[in-house]
């Protein structure tokens, strides 16, 4: 019964009348060469949409005052340089880029916002004579070093376009001292060196550094009280976040200053 | 004050600047990007950082120049390593520039942690961040 109902519903459909209604595909897919996107190089529009994001947002880093907004124009002036770096043909470094500045180094950058975010500390303004200052600053060094970009011949004309080999082995063979890489015109016969060494002491840097974070973020006792103790015990707290925070000997600057974290809001 | 003395300066050298470089001089959505295009971006990044550095009173801004900073020098080690922006009969850096990159994004990240351990540390004996209360050490 439904099957004889869809049928006869088919039938009543004269998909031919449609064509007096819509212009038909060919012609409309005749007129888009006349269109100005026949010449245009993807690759271009790309880089100019990310240099735009990257450019955008880090100006708008400095002229934010909000420390929240100005990590959030972080982010995306550093996503937007990832996306440069994918352009350039550096795919692994622009995956290193997203993963490490913006999956690790960001987070840790939002986490100090959010731990030290008291209400006068959200935005500190500069004053007006050093915006000034900055900017003169700012325009006269990024007039030098445009200067000097383009003064250099090799350097201006446009790329040849020579889309480069998947860099991620190479650089991983590199890091273990073997170079598998096509070495670049020009390059003088011999052998050239890896980067074992400096990924040695790069580690072994970075190890000494989680360890060197660590201690110094640890949690002291302190003898004397701090400023921001004396901030807790001014600050009404509600006895129940008291009474879970506070632990019963000798706790008390931690707790105050958690009371004082979970009382702030 | 001083930047109403600097700002002729300042005027006329960015004309100067604009007036050597040729920008526009061709339609960018058609043309082929180089390497001083990458050049441009990474000196934008760069200025901005040195301006975030020098203006922020905020402890953890001036970590976010830094970081900015970082990126511009970045951007021009990519640029110069990449052999799909270089001009014809220029040289290369090869997977040199990348690997260095490499390094500089993994010490950014390492510099950050030690700054932002340093930044906490300041403020839980302070109680600020503004930098130009860390004034304890001067003579």
């Amino acid at each position: 019964m439904t099957g004889m109902l869809d049928m006869d519903f088919i039938d009543f459909m004269d998909f031919s009348t449609l064509t007096h209604v819509v212009p038909p595909l060919a012609t409309t897919l005749a007129a888009l060469p006349a269109l100005p996107i026949a010449g245009i190089n993807w690759h271009s529009v790309l880089f100019l949409l990310f240099a735009g994001l990257a450019c955008g947002f880090a100006i708008g880093v400095v002229a934010a005052d909000n420390v929240v907004r100005m990590a959030l124009y972080l982010v995306f002036s550093l996503g937007a340089t990832a996306g440069l770096f994918f352009l350039a043909g550096a795919e692994f470094l622009g995956a290193m880029q997203l993963m490490i500045y913006v999956g690790g180094t960001l987070v840790l950058l939002v986490f100090g916002v959010m731990l030290t975010a008291q209400a006068p500390l959200v935005s500190i303004k500069p004053s007006s004579s050093d915006r000034t200052l900055t900017a003169v600053a700012g325009a006269s060094l990024l007039s030098l070093l445009l200067t000097a970009a383009f003064s250099v011949d090799a350097w201006r004309g446009p790329g040849v376009g020579v889309v480069p080999a998947p860099s991620a082995t190479p650089l991983g063979m590199a890091l273990v001292g073997v170079r598998v890489d096509e070495p670049p015109a020009g390059t003088p016969v011999g052998g050239r060196v890896g980067y074992m060494l400096p990924f040695e002491i790069v580690s072994v840097h970075l190890l000494v550094v989680l360890v060197g974070a660590a201690y110094l973020a640890r949690a002291k006792r302190r003898r004397t009280p701090r400023p921001i103790d004396a901030l807790a015990s001014a600050m009404p707290v509600e006895p129940v976040s008291t009474a879970a925070t506070v632990a019963p000997t000798g706790r008390s600057a931690g707790g105050a200053r958690s009371a004082l974290v979970g009382g702030g809001r | 004050m001083m930047g109403l003395v600097l700002a002729p300066a300042m005027v006329a050298s960015l004309a100067t600047c604009l007036a050597t470089v040729p920008l526009f001089a061709v339609n960018p959505f058609t043309e082929p990007v180089g390497v001083v295009h990458y050049l441009f971006v990474g000196a934008v990044l760069f200025t901005a950082g040195i301006a975030c550095m020098t203006l922020k009173r905020n402890a953890l801004g001036i970590l976010m120049g830094i970081e900015l900073v970082l990126n511009g020098a970045n951007i021009n080690f990519v640029a110069f390593a990449s052999p799909y922006l270089r001009a014809e009969g220029a040289p290369t850096l090869g997977l040199d520039g990348q690997v260095v990159a490499l390094f500089v994004i993994l010490l950014a990240a390492a510099e950050a942690a030690v700054a932002l351990a340093i930044t906490l540390n300041f403020y839980n004996n302070h109680a600020t961040v503004d930098v130009d209360r860390a004034d304890d050490l001067k003579g």
